[in-house]
């Protein structure tokens, strides 16, 4: 058992937890030996993108330094080397959410690519005019804009349930906006302004008993918590590989084998089809009916390195460290006078979003940049999120598993030095 | 001096706490809005004119401390300056923050603008302190929509 002073241990059953040894962990991944204005890189800013373990960057490198060919195509060893691992990254991905079939996984992306594929395939099948897509009020702009667009082109509505003071959705009021013409409702699995972690079974238990299918957007939620989709009983769930150590420019959508096999394709292309002529052409079976086109191999190599590096440090060790710094953060943050949290959900993932009385978010941001600190200053692409809380714009220290209690007290020396700039 | 005491001069700090001419006009000539999409910001001008001068000056909205110090001194710096004399006052002001001249001596017209020189050093923080100026000069032209920094 690690005894270093950095190891935390979650307040209750401390001795249930295993112990998790963030100084091992850190040395997984180079960019936290970084400096940043001469001080150690802190890096708050974990919902925005996470940081990427040595064995990711590897993986990608291996790709173009090995095995760089294109998937489903050639016969010759590098494309089987190739679409051996597409292919097994895929598996990794259905076990990763414990999806019942890798058909069930499309690469995508990102989440927006996601959620703008079941909008323009699924949503523009079933949603007519007069129909209602309903959402929350904690919604990203990217769970939020693809809808827009979709009620605007077939004159639908939508529909936005509210949120209460501590950002937790209201259940009730949610359950009186499923109405009979709602074809879709669209929720965070995790807030990426306020970490207000939603309670989706029930969510989807409501939305099905009236016959309702649900997308989870959970961008937020899969680098945190454990997720399993039958479980949970969502109809679609989304997820980018940037979030969850990965790199840029993948992710996944899964979707129920029979949703994705009733819906039309999303883009045309290569790889999508079985047959082209100019008469007619016959799509590709799920999921490659969704993947026109050469798909982002290494990231999907850095993906599946990702997924293996999770699984190896354990998402059970994690959630526990994270709650328990994250209990150490707020406590840290809430006692500096003149400091308010906007967003106090009872269940929330590693997310502090706050104002300093008087000091506007940018200013914050700035000057904890000098000091090395990374923190997300702004409206986080959830604008209607600060208009529901008053405020322009929030500083959002956002934790990772490999942040550690001395970072935060760093980030709390640092807003003390803010407000000691603006007297 | 640090570049962070160079960005927050106490006067800057001074404008931002207590900004000046910070109030809607009744019966403007003219007005715009200004508008920083990647950060909130939001910043509404007004204007009197008098053939070609600036009689008064106000504005309203809300920013950081960067944009609301701008907003501030560039109300009191312009008051009774022509037309051709903001423009020329905006060019000097964006050559200062984007590093092309280096402030007092060499610009001596800047007067309390000079104390921008500090976002030099700060590059993502140039658009804090330009969003009014971009304001004032929709303002100027008579254009509708929102000035944006982009």
């Amino acid at each position: 058992m690690a005894t270093t002073h950095e190891t935390i241990q979650a307040p209750v059953r401390a001795s249930s937890i295993p112990a998790f040894d963030v100084k091992r962990v850190r040395e997984d991944f180079p960019i936290l030996k970084e400096k940043v204005h001469g001080k150690p890189l802190i890096y708050l800013d974990n919902a925005a993108t996470s940081q990427k373990p040595e064995k990711v960057i590897q993986a990608i490198l291996r790709f173009y330094a090995h095995d760089c060919a294109n998937v489903h195509r050639g016969v010759h060893l590098l494309s089987e080397r190739a679409t051996e691992v597409y292919e097994s990254a895929r598996r990794k991905v259905q076990r990763f959410l414990n999806a019942a079939d890798a058909r069930e996984i499309v690469y995508v992306r990102g989440t927006t690519e996601a959620l703008n594929l079941v909008a323009q395939t699924f949503g523009r099948r079933h949603v007519q005019a007069g129909d209602e897509i309903l959402i929350t009020a904690m919604e990203h702009h990217s769970n939020i804009v693809p809808w827009q667009m979709l009620c605007e082109e077939k004159g639908a509505t939508l529909r936005v349930a509210p949120i209460n003071d501590r950002g937790e959705l209201i259940l009730e009021e949610f359950e009186k906006l499923l109405s009979a013409r709602t074809r879709l409702a669209a929720v965070a699995h995790v807030s990426n302004a306020l970490g207000t972690v939603n309670p989706v079974r029930q969510i989807v238990q409501m939305a099905h008993a009236r016959g309702i299918p649900v997308l989870v957007d959970g961008a937020q939620a899969v680098p945190h918590l454990k997720v399993d989709v039958q479980e949970l009983g969502c109809d679609f769930y989304a997820f980018s590989g940037h979030k969850v150590f990965g790199p840029t420019g993948i992710g996944a959508l899964y979707g129920k084998l029979e949703l994705l096999e009733a819906m039309p394709p999303f883009q045309g292309g290569g790889d999508m089809i079985s047959s082209v002529t100019f008469e007619k052409t016959i799509y590709n079976v799920v999921p490659y009916k969704f993947e026109a086109g050469t798909p982002d191999i290494a990231e999907v190599y850095g993906l599946e390195a990702a997924l293996d590096y999770l699984h190896h440090v354990g998402l059970g060790n994690i959630a526990s460290y994270e709650h328990a710094l994250l209990a150490y953060a707020t406590e840290a943050i809430q006692q500096i006078p003149g400091v308010r949290i906007i967003g106090t959900a009872r269940e929330k993932t590693g997310v502090i979003s706050f104002v300093l009385d008087g000091i506007h978010a940018h200013d914050v941001g700035t000057i904890l940049d000098r000091e090395g600190i990374a923190v997300r200053t702004g409206h986080h692409c959830a604008q209607p999120v600060m208009d529901r809380f008053g405020v322009p714009a929030t500083v959002r220290a956002s934790l990772a598993f490999y942040n550690t209690k001395q970072e935060i007290n760093a980030l709390a020396a640092g807003i003390q030095r803010v407000k000691a700039v603006f007297g | 001096m640090s570049e962070l005491e160079g960005l927050y001069q106490e006067v800057i700090l001074d404008h931002s706490r207590r900004p000046r001419n910070c109030h809607a006009m009744k019966d403007p000539d003219r007005h715009a809005d200004g508008y920083n999409p990647l950060c909130g910001d939001r910043f509404t001008i007004y204007l009197k004119l008098k053939d070609d001068r600036i009689a008064d000056i106000s504005f309203q909205g809300t920013g950081c401390a960067i944009s609301t110090a701008s907003a501030s001194i560039l109300t009191e710096i312009l008051k009774g300056k022509t037309r051709a004399q903001a423009e020329a006052l905006f060019d000097t002001f964006h050559d200062l923050v984007t590093g092309k001249t280096h402030g007092q001596g060499e610009t001596p017209a800047l007067g309390k603008l000079a104390a921008f020189s500090g976002v030099r050093e700060f590059p993502v923080r140039v658009k804090c302190a330009t969003l009014v100026w971009h304001t004032l000069r929709s303002a100027l032209n008579g254009v509708k929509q929102t000035a944006t920094t982009e």
